[in-house]
């Protein structure tokens, strides 16, 4: 296991704020010290906090987590069955497109699985297009048809 | 001037969201998230030659009208420890998918939940939820708990581990336009 990926010791503070932080953050003038009232730290200790948070990769983001859809922009799941023997061809053509933010390979015949993020709604089904053409191979594409509330929480 | 987008949401219903190009910069200026600074929203407010009220009036107006959908911090699951994420998949019934969904989204360690179409004969499954766990046995300990949860309004279910991360990075949206 590569050593930034070891798993990193948090005191009960950093856990605090994390777990609390998930759920979301003031828009007023001096958010940090508002929310740093709860954890009985100062503001300028959160704002360290979660930049070395931030550093150590812990927390992959803080700020405003945008809807794609409802920015206007394009987005989809789809998946493709690759033979072993193209696989690392097709990976190359697939990550190749900007417009691929995510791509797993997962243990079933449908062996690739990637994310399609685009500014348009009509440039995803242009996208999976290009795909197919470039590879050879189909795509399936698996936009959501419906998203489920989750609880937004991942406690630790 | 305003920019009408319309698009399908749940594929049922059109809304109209109305997004102008200071709205735009600001979302380029967040995507890395928001300033480290004790007043992070000044700060956007500087940097876009606007007043800090303005910058949070629009960041509320865009938070409710659910283009943020909030601001907030995004932990690392991986680093946490979660290192097995399963993609688990689920056929039901049509009429029984979205009381389903909402009820397997409930579960805490359930990150995402999607009902998406199916492909038959290759791809019978029509909801997908995500579940984590800090090794396989737990992610696979929490399949076993949808799957007892759904009970036998589901025949047919699998969980899919990712073997190999090809690609990973953000969603961009470009300065121009």
């Amino acid at each position: 296991m590569a050593e930034k990926d070891a798993t990193v010791e948090l005191d009960a503070v950093d856990r605090q704020i994390i777990n609390e932080l998930q759920r979301g953050f003031p828009i007023v003038e001096e958010p940090y010290k508002v929310a740093a009232q709860q954890f009985g730290i100062e503001e300028n200790e959160l704002i360290a906090r979660l930049q070395n948070l931030l550093d150590e990769g812990v927390l992959s983001r803080f700020g405003p987590m945008y809807h794609a859809e409802k920015m206007g922009g394009g987005l989809s799941l789809a998946a493709m069955k690759i033979p072993a023997k193209d696989y690392e061809r097709v990976v190359e053509q697939v990550n190749s497109f900007d417009e691929i933010a995510h791509n797993y390979a997962r243990d079933h015949q449908l062996n690739m699985w990637f994310v399609v993020a685009t500014e348009t709604p009509e440039e995803v089904a242009r996208v999976i297009h290009s795909i197919e053409q470039k590879t050879g191979f189909p795509v399936f594409n698996m936009p959501k048809e419906k998203e489920f509330f989750v609880g937004l929480h991942f406690s630790v | 001037m305003y920019v009408s987008v319309n698009y399908v949401a749940n594929g049922w219903n059109i809304i109209e969201i109305k997004m102008d190009s200071i709205d735009r910069q600001l979302i380029v200026e967040t995507q890395q998230g928001l300033p480290l600074v004790a007043r992070p929203y000044q700060a956007l407010a500087e940097s876009l030659g606007i007043s800090s009220g303005e910058v949070m009036e629009r960041m509320s107006k865009m938070q409710s009208e659910g283009i943020i959908r909030r601001i907030a911090a995004v932990p690392n699951h991986y680093k946490l420890g979660y290192r097995a994420n399963g993609m688990t998949v689920w056929n039901l019934c049509d009429d029984l998918v979205d009381e389903a969904g909402q009820r397997v989204a409930e579960q805490e360690f359930v990150s995402h939940c999607y009902r998406r179409p199916r492909y038959l004969p290759d791809w019978p499954y029509n909801l997908f939820a995500m579940v984590h766990g800090r090794d396989r046995e737990e992610a696979e300990q929490h399949y076993r708990t949808i799957a007892e949860l759904l009970g036998d309004q589901c025949q047919q279910h699998q969980i899919l581990f990712s073997t190999r991360i090809l690609k990973k990075s953000g969603f961009r949206l470009s300065k121009a336009k």
